[in-house]
């Protein structure tokens, strides 16, 4: 099984060193920002439903609500961001 | 090369030749939009400021609801009432990211300059230093230490591994957080925007019907990009506000 994943690196391993290069790098960029935004991703939903659930029951707490919402969401989506930058900062 | 498509390297995008002087005091493409919004945000308060009507009106009328709105929804909500002599700071920084974002987005310009890392660093920076040093006058540069590195009501424990986080969380991690969320967020607009340019002058030169698609979309992403403007705007300065406030009221 492992062999047959590492089948394509023998192959690649065996092109153009630089073309190699440019493809991994496009691939690891995919990566890290594919993983970056998997947790935020929840996170920012459990944030949202859970402030919406808090302003379904207390109308008149709404507005306070709303500012916490926007921190949370401010502090989860950071770690996102992280991986969108990094995603440029990785060259080939 | 994406589907026959050639899209243009990031670094095409956001960087810009220097139109007089060179290195690191050229002044580009982001620094004329600075200065104009420098300019825009001053003659704005200028002129709102000149007649103080009882009755507001015109830009008095913005103005007062800018300031009512850094005030009551910001200041108030996590600060308290002794926050409010950080009004001026806030308001500025609050103005000038909001008008930096809006010119940022004018058909014609549509480079903001926030996508550039230093503007929102230097920003970020400023708040930094605005709330140690307000910390380390307020609670003495001991206690505040002590307050940050071992936050109260947690077992003792627990400060194996909350000593370092927080420490390095408060006095390395927060200023490169703030400014990255800032700036991330408009890169990651300008690109988006630049993808359905891109997909639309290459339609329109292929086939001349197909660009309405994409340019339907990029309509709808502009409008859409005046609400991550606003909100990138609110959410900095909110959360200068915190930082200040926690370090005026440490948690007991």
């Amino acid at each position: 099984m492992l062999l047959h994943l590492l089948a394509p690196l023998h192959f690649f391993a065996t092109q153009d060193s630089g073309e190699l290069l440019k493809g991994l790098t496009a691939v690891g960029r995919g990566i890290v920002y594919g993983g970056a935004a998997i947790g935020p991703g929840i996170g920012i939903g459990i944030v949202v439903g859970n402030a919406i659930t808090a302003m379904a029951r207390q109308p008149e707490a709404a507005g306070m609500v709303r500012t916490t919402m926007f921190l949370g969401i401010a502090f989860t989506e950071a770690l996102a961001l992280f991986g969108f930058v990094l995603a440029f900062i990785i060259s080939g | 090369m994406l589907f026959g498509l050639d899209f243009p390297p990031v670094s095409h995008l956001v960087e810009w030749p220097a139109i007089w002087g060179s290195g690191a005091l050229a002044i580009n493409k982001v620094v004329l939009e600075m200065f104009l919004t420098a300019v825009l945000v001053i003659a704005f308060f200028m002129i709102a400021g000149r007649r103080r009507a009882l009755v507001p009106t015109g830009a008095q009328n913005v103005a007062e609801a800018a300031i009512e709105f850094v005030q009551d929804g910001i200041i108030m909500q996590t600060m308290g009432p002794d926050g409010l002599r950080y009004t001026p700071y806030l308001l500025t920084l609050f103005t000038f990211i909001l008008t930096a974002n809006l010119i940022g987005l004018v058909p014609g310009i549509q480079m903001p300059a926030m996508a550039r890392y230093a503007t929102p660093l230097f920003m970020a920076v400023m708040t930094y230093l605005i709330y140690n040093v307000v910390a380390i006058v307020k609670q003495g540069p001991l206690k505040y230490l002590r307050g940050v590195m071992f936050m109260p009501g947690v077992p003792k424990a627990m400060y194996v591994l909350l000593t370092p986080i927080e420490f390095f969380t408060v006095f390395l991690i927060q200023p490169f957080s703030l400014s990255l969320r800032l700036f991330a967020n408009l890169l990651a607009g300008h690109l988006i925007l630049v993808t359905f340019a891109v997909l639309t002058t290459a339609l329109w030169e292929a086939t001349k019907v197909g660009f309405v698609l994409p340019f339907a979309l990029l309509v709808a992403l502009t409008g859409f990009e005046l609400l991550v403007a606003f909100l990138q705007a609110y959410i900095f300065t909110i959360l200068s506000a915190v930082y200040i406030g926690r370090a005026m009221h440490p948690e007991h």
